[in-house]
């Protein structure tokens, strides 16, 4: 199966690796995975911050940039909600409606690919730790991925998993949230540290890169001994040899 | 009072949200106790998702045909004796009750919770026309005795704790008791029955006025509103225009709806209905009775794209699972509409000028949209509101107008991205130590506060990408 990877603008800027376990974890599954070069960002902190004009520019350039894929997979609940948003907001534009309805129909988070689309739900991945995750709001809620992180998850072997009290509370990352209402955020941010403190786990696993940089962060100020990673570091770890990749920017803790 | 509540500005009002540790230790076990009880009853029921789909399409279908149904209440009102306006502002509805009161040379007013009631500011106009007003609802009458405002919509003195409401009566009613909640509530409601007693009117607000028959109906867990309504000979109900269902079936599906929404109840305790003035051949009901049918900006929200807005029963289920709203409590909001309801209503009813920044104060994470019993999309609509901020009203700051149309350039242009994904790292360099960022410039700093930010990675994903191709293709 052919796939384009979107590694989304946060991992291609700041965690290389998301992309790098992604590309390796879709090859192992037997997917052709190609990364087209055009792409950039989906457009979300304008478009959320009410910058519609500006935000269209950058979907413009997302469906040039993927229009010959088969499939579209994110490392990212938001961004890919936020590729599934694109046909309502073009919507009665003739120039566009059409390609930006094609997109969202290709578009899927990688996690919901695996099991929806790939039909997996073992990827024979080999964890050793003490685990627990964190459900993003835009995964569960905007683009309605509930089950299937968890699902693989629970399939690998030698996890130990504690599950996050109140786990669909938001980390308070929100985006330019974060940086408009920042005390709010803050605060936001320090109770679910706290959440993830009562599980004792050792990782902190999620889908999106932008509240795990923003719980990471928070827990690395806190010197808090947990380390932060995407879902596709813990899929990508197996007996093959595979570790996934080591975070440079590593180890939120100290 | 009106919808706003006061002029503090909104950062000053955020920190004392945050500095209030009693406030917010009382608003997350609320929050709490109310999600849970939420949640249990939803899987009582079952199902859930169809009725929330039932809901939502009777909202739609009932706003859709406003006219038709408000015309056909006040038919049905009026033929049962009532006396029905139509106040197009929060001025003309209080001065039709004003003028009600003055005329019944009325010295005292008995009322049940209502927020449109607060939403105009009727209790100081009568107030100011010399009657006295007494709210029966306990949490109302709290903050009356407060002079405090709600700070919720369901529970309006959920930002106080039992040793504030026992200090408030010692004070305002000489109460020598403990702060045990049943020796409050004996209190409360023995010096608000002498009230009642002495009441000349009754007001109410309404939670369903039902067209086909016309019913107002009103959904209490207290009992008052039995008390208000059957005093008093005087009656008079003041109702926002879209608080309307069609049939009693309707109601039914809503009222379901909202009590296990609002509070995890399968049913509240009490549901009153109206149905006009006493009858030859009845035994209560009141002699006269005006229904007061405030529109106050609601049909300018009607046809565009907030219209399912109006949808909104005030269940407050959006309001109690918002972590904003958590840590800022309601008074932050200075609205007396608080939470995601509130930041999508209040700018639509009472203007951006004093309330542009509530449609920020939301971090999108649309946990109200999901709990809203009725499917109103809140979190979209605070989007919307965004929008109109800086493409209509052009309202946005000047810096973050450049800001978006720098990020539009970058992100339309896939060279001057993938230069700056491959300088990111430099740039952030003097503020670098051990791969993150402790202390960070500008619009970081925010950030920076309270947490780390990580500095982007030594090899780029785009350096490694082409590398695996090579490899694989070797
Ligand atoms: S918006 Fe929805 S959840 Fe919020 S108060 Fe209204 S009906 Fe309830």
């Amino acid at each position: 199966m052919k796939v384009s990877l979107f590694i989304t603008c946060i991992s291609d800027i700041v965690f290389s690796e998301v992309g790098k376990d992604s590309v390796e974890l879709l090859e192992r599954l037997g997917c052709e995975v190609d990364f087209p070069e055009g792409q950039t960002c989906c457009g979300q902190p304008a478009y959320n911050s009410g910058y519609v004009q500006e935000a269209k520019k950058a979907m413009k350039q997302m469906i040039r940039a993927f229009k010959d894929s088969e499939y579209v997979v994110g490392p990212s609940g938001s961004c890919v909600g936020m590729l599934r948003e694109y046909p309502h907001i073009f919507k009665g534009d003739p120039e566009w409606e059409k390609e930006a309805i094609a997109l969202a129909e290709k578009s899927y988070e990688i996690t919901q690919f695996i099991v929806d689309v790939l039909g997996v739900t073992d990827v024979g991945s080999t964890f050793k730790g003490k685990v627990t995750y964190h459900p993003s709001c835009h995964m569960t809620r905007v683009l309605g991925v509930k089950e299937a992180p968890q699902t693989l998850l629970e399939h690998v072997e030698g996890i130990e998993y504690v599950e996050l009290p109140v786990k669909e509370d938001c980390c308070g990352f929100g985006g330019t949230f974060a940086i408009k209402n920042a005390v709010i955020s803050q605060e936001m941010v320090k109770e679910k540290s706290q959440h993830v403190s009562e599980t004792g786990a050792e990782y902190l696993v999620g889908g999106d890169m932008g509240c795990l940089m923003n719980i990471g962060g928070r827990m690395r100020r806190e010197g808090k001994d947990v380390e932060v990673v995407h879902i596709t570091k813990i899929l990508n770890t197996h007996e093959q040899g595979g570790e996934g990749h080591e975070y440079q920017n590593r180890r939120y803790s100290l | 009072m009106s919808i706003k509540i006061g002029d503090i500005p909104y950062n000053d009002r955020i920190d004392q949200g945050i500095d209030n540790e009693f406030m917010r230790q009382a608003v997350s076990s609320a929050q709490g106790r109310f999600r849970t009880g939420r949640l249990t009853q939803a899987e009582v029921l079952g199902d859930w998702e169809d009725w929330r789909q039932i809901g939502e399409e009777i909202r739609t279908h009932t706003l859709e045909n406003i006219d038709y149904y408000l015309y056909q209440l006040s038919e049905q009102v009026e033929k049962r004796g009532v006396h029905v306006f139509f106040a197009e502002t929060a001025e003309e509805a209080n001065e039709y009750v004003e003028n009600v009161i003055k005329k019944k040379k009325a010295k005292k007013v008995v009322k049940t919770k209502s927020m449109v009631t607060e939403e105009i500011g009727l209790n100081h106009a009568l107030e100011n026309a010399g009657a006295t007003v007494v709210e029966s609802d306990l949490g109302e009458w709290i903050l009356q005795l407060d002079e405090d405002p709600p700070s919720h919509i369901v529970t309006p003195a959920l930002h106080k704790n039992r040793q504030q409401i026992r200090d408030t009566f010692t004070e305002k009613r000489g109460y020598d008791q403990t702060d045990s909640p049943e020796e409050l509530a004996a209190f409360a409601r023995q010096q608000l029955r002498e009230e009642f007693l002495s009441a000349d009117v009754g007001i109410t607000g309404c939670n369903f006025a039902i067209a086909d028959s016309g019913a107002v109906t009103l959904v209490t867990n207290e009992g008052n509103a039995e008390m208000v309504t059957a005093l008093p000979d005087t009656q008079i109900t003041v109702m926002g225009m879209e608080r309307i269902v069609p049939t009693w079936e309707d109601m039914e599906v809503l009222v379901s709806l909202l009590t296990r929404a609002a509070v995890g109840q399968k049913l509240t305790s009490y549901i009153t209905a109206i149905t006009g003035t006493r009858l030859d051949e009845e035994v209560d009901g009141p002699e006269e009775y005006h229904l007061v049918i405030v529109d106050n900006g609601r049909s300018k929200i009607l046809g565009t794209e907030f219209q399912s807005a109006l949808h909104c029963i005030r269940c407050a289920a959006c309001i109690n699972v918002c972590p904003v709203y958590r840590h800022v409590g309601g008074h932050a909001y200075n609205s007396i509409y608080p939470g995601p309801i509130g930041a999508v209503l209040t700018p639509l009813l009472d203007g951006y000028d004093d309330h542009k920044e509530l449609p920020y104060a939301s971090s999108l994470c649309a946990a109200c949209t999901e709990a809203c019993p009725v499917k109103i999309p809140l979190h979209e609509l605070l989007i919307r509101h965004r929008e109109i901020i800086v493409e209509e009203e052009k309202r946005s700051p000047a810096m973050e107008r450049i800001a978006m149309k720098g990020f539009a350039q970058w992100a339309s242009h896939p060279a001057a991205y993938k230069l700056s994904a491959k300088m990111a790292r430099t740039a952030l360099k003097p503020w670098t130590d051990e791969e993150f960022v402790e202390n960070g410039p500008g619009p970081l700093k925010g950030w920076t506060d309270v947490r780390d930010f990580p500095a982007p990675g030594k090899q780029t994903f785009r350096t490694w990408w082409h590398n695996h191709q090579k490899g694989a293709k070797k």
